[in-house]
């Protein structure tokens, strides 16, 4: 799957509840979320970010809180995919769970400024700066999480294997 | 190679005689939390599954307290989703107003959380629960859905970071003391993906609440979970609210950490954490009687009986601030009812300071105390992210329940010796 978008670029421990402010955590649904996305330290991004558009950011993204309203919020505003020096623990698994694409790579973070273009191949794990021509590559997913990927997210591949397991009882 | 102890208890619950850092495993859970604000997702996610019950009716907790008492007409719609989702399922343990409290607070007064346990939440705090010497992590709302329906959950075992600490304590310095200024040393991502624990005489030395602050906040510093090793003081505060047996784990004398730390906490003040992340700490000393405009005690971090004796401590005969709102929180219904019984609430509300209901209210912004643009607090919470409490210049210091206190009483953030 290629993705290609414009970049959004944020700076280090950007948390959840500036990703989502908890004011805003009295609705569930990936719609309603993504209207407040990135609201307390971006107010031009929910009206503006274009399905496909990439956030790039620095460490520890998605600190905080373990709501998925967060990688929902994101997926609700039509951004492809997260690139991110690293992630924090829970917001990983969260993006994950449901199926929202992110990658971990220092270098083309370095590299790309807000306003770039983005081609990024998901499953070569390859990043295209369209803009500079660069190109980067990304940590590979373990093998036990492209399972889950591949199965569309956590509730798919769960529901899969709950079947399996009940043929063979 | 031996192991530590959030890896024994992983291995156990894993069905395997050894696991090691990086291995992926699926382990058993031994209870499974969400709240009202993730549990909506949760059943919706838990509808989409196609399973019909939850694995076992007794290890579902759910609690309303992010928004509870309901703030508002959506939150009162989640609220009501989940008390029907529980009904329908027949949850024992699903709390509602006038019985409940903070979750981490009333999870191991209630006795449902156990040393060895393996336990996960839809809320980050969960890792509060690793004071018990339990695995306690949190997670998002598809992962509980998943954890409800089949009573497992995959995990990477993480690799330990062991914390030792030395020395007395200084007057005022106390189990928040401590892990803010861990924090500040390692950063807000300084233990991204570790099992911290924390161990050496300093700690061992801290009662219970003291030490559900210290692991309440590993999540702070990236951590997956945060654990003490079980002891005397464990056992005295789990027996005789032990709702099942439970079964204690102690790490290896050979066990192998990716980093051991070790620090002296007699030279450490009371610390104060500068906006806008935890790791910004400073001796409070050094914040420069920065005038405030409100003050919250309570939280899943110091919401507890010990925390509210503390403030009351310094709040007794002396009056809040006429510039200050100070808002008390006692973390349960319990600890409200032994609150009021030792004459704590009478000291607050003789001091000027408002009591009110368990709930989360104020630390994430919700209710009970928001903040508007340029307004400061000192709050006993975990997280001073930007708009955290209210408008996103809005501005939170971090603290334990002295130095909370004594800023109320002065007006600006001061050591309770300044009073």
């Amino acid at each position: 799957m290629t993705i290609e978008g414009v970049v959004w670029k944020y700076g280090d421990n950007v948390d959840t509840d500036v990703i989502i402010p908890a004011r805003y955590l009295n609705v569930s649904t990936a719609e309603e979320l993504a209207r407040h996305c990135m609201e307390d330290i971006d107010p031009g991004f929910a009206g503006t970010v274009q399905p496909g558009d990439v956030v790039v950011a620095g460490e520890n993204f998605g600190c905080g809180s373990s709501r998925e309203h967060a990688p929902l919020a994101l997926k609700g505003a039509g951004v492809s995919c997260v690139v991110a020096r690293s992630f924090a623990r829970i917001f990983y698994r969260n993006a994950i769970n449901v199926g929202l694409p992110i990658l971990e790579c220092p270098a083309a973070v370095e590299g790309t400024e807000s306003g770039h273009h983005l081609e990024i191949d998901l499953a070569a794990g390859r990043i295209r700066n369209l803009t500079t021509g660069r190109v980067y590559q990304a940590e590979p997913y373990p093998p036990f999480m492209m399972a889950i990927i591949e199965a569309g997210g956590l509730v798919p591949y769960t529901r899969r294997r709950l079947e399996v397991e009940k043929r063979e009882t | 190679m031996g192991m530590t102890l959030a890896e024994k208890i992983l291995a156990a619950h894993a069905g395997l005689e050894e696991v090691h850092p990086g291995q992926f495993v699926e382990v058993v859970v031994d209870v499974v939390l969400s709240n009202d604000i993730t549990a909506p997702i949760a059943i919706r996610e838990f509808e989409e599954l196609g399973v019909e019950r939850v694995f076992d009716p007794q290890r579902v907790v759910m609690v309303a307290d992010h928004f509870a008492p309901n703030k508002d007409i959506k939150s009162a719609a989640q609220c009501l989703q989940v008390r029907q989702f529980a009904r329908a399922q027949g949850l024992p343990h699903h709390f509602d107003v006038g019985r409940m409290g903070i979750e981490h607070v009333l999870l191991p007064e209630q006795g449902l959380v156990l040393p060895g346990d393996v336990v996960v939440g839809a809320d980050s705090h969960t890792c509060t629960y690793g004071a018990l010497g339990a695995f306690a992590t949190g997670m998002g709302s598809t992962d509980i859905a998943v954890a409800m329906a089949t009573g497992r959950v995959w995990m990477r075992v993480p690799e330990t970071m062991r914390i030792i600490y030395h020395g007395e304590l200084q007057p005022w310095v106390g189990g928040k003391d401590l892990i803010l200024y861990t924090i500040g040393r390692i950063g807000v991502s300084g233990a991204l993906y570790q099992a911290m624990e924390f161990a050496g005489p300093a700690v061992e030395g801290l009662s219970m609440a003291g030490r559900f602050t210290m692991a309440n906040m590993a999540i702070e510093a990236g951590a997956k979970a945060g654990l003490f090793a079980v002891d005397e003081v464990t056992r005295a505060y789990v027996d005789g609210r032990a709702t099942r047996p439970y079964r204690v784990y102690q790490a290896d004398a050979d066990a192998a950490c990716a980093q051991v730390i070790e620090i002296d906490v007699s030279q450490i003040e009371p610390q104060v954490a500068f906006p806008h992340l935890p790791e910004n700490t400073r001796p409070v000393s050094q914040a420069n009687g920065l005038p405030i405009d409100q003050v919250v005690i309570g939280s899943c971090t110091n919401g507890r009986l010990e925390d509210l004796r503390v403030a009351a401590q310094v709040l007794r005969g002396r009056r809040v601030h006429p510039d200050v709102r100070c808002i008390i929180i006692p973390g349960s219904q319990q600890v409200y009812l032994d609150a009021l019984r030792e004459g704590l609430v009478e000291v607050f509300i003789e001091a000027g300071a408002a009591v009110s209901t368990p709930t989360c209210g104020p630390c994430l912004g919700g209710h009970m105390g928001v903040l508007a643009a340029g307004e400061r607090a000192v709050s006993t919470t975990n997280r001073n992210f930007r708009g955290r409490m209210g408008h996103p210049e809005s501005e939170v210091y971090l603290a334990g329940p002295a130095v909370a206190a004594a800023s109320a009483v002065a007006g600006r953030i001061v050591h309770p010796c300044d009073l």
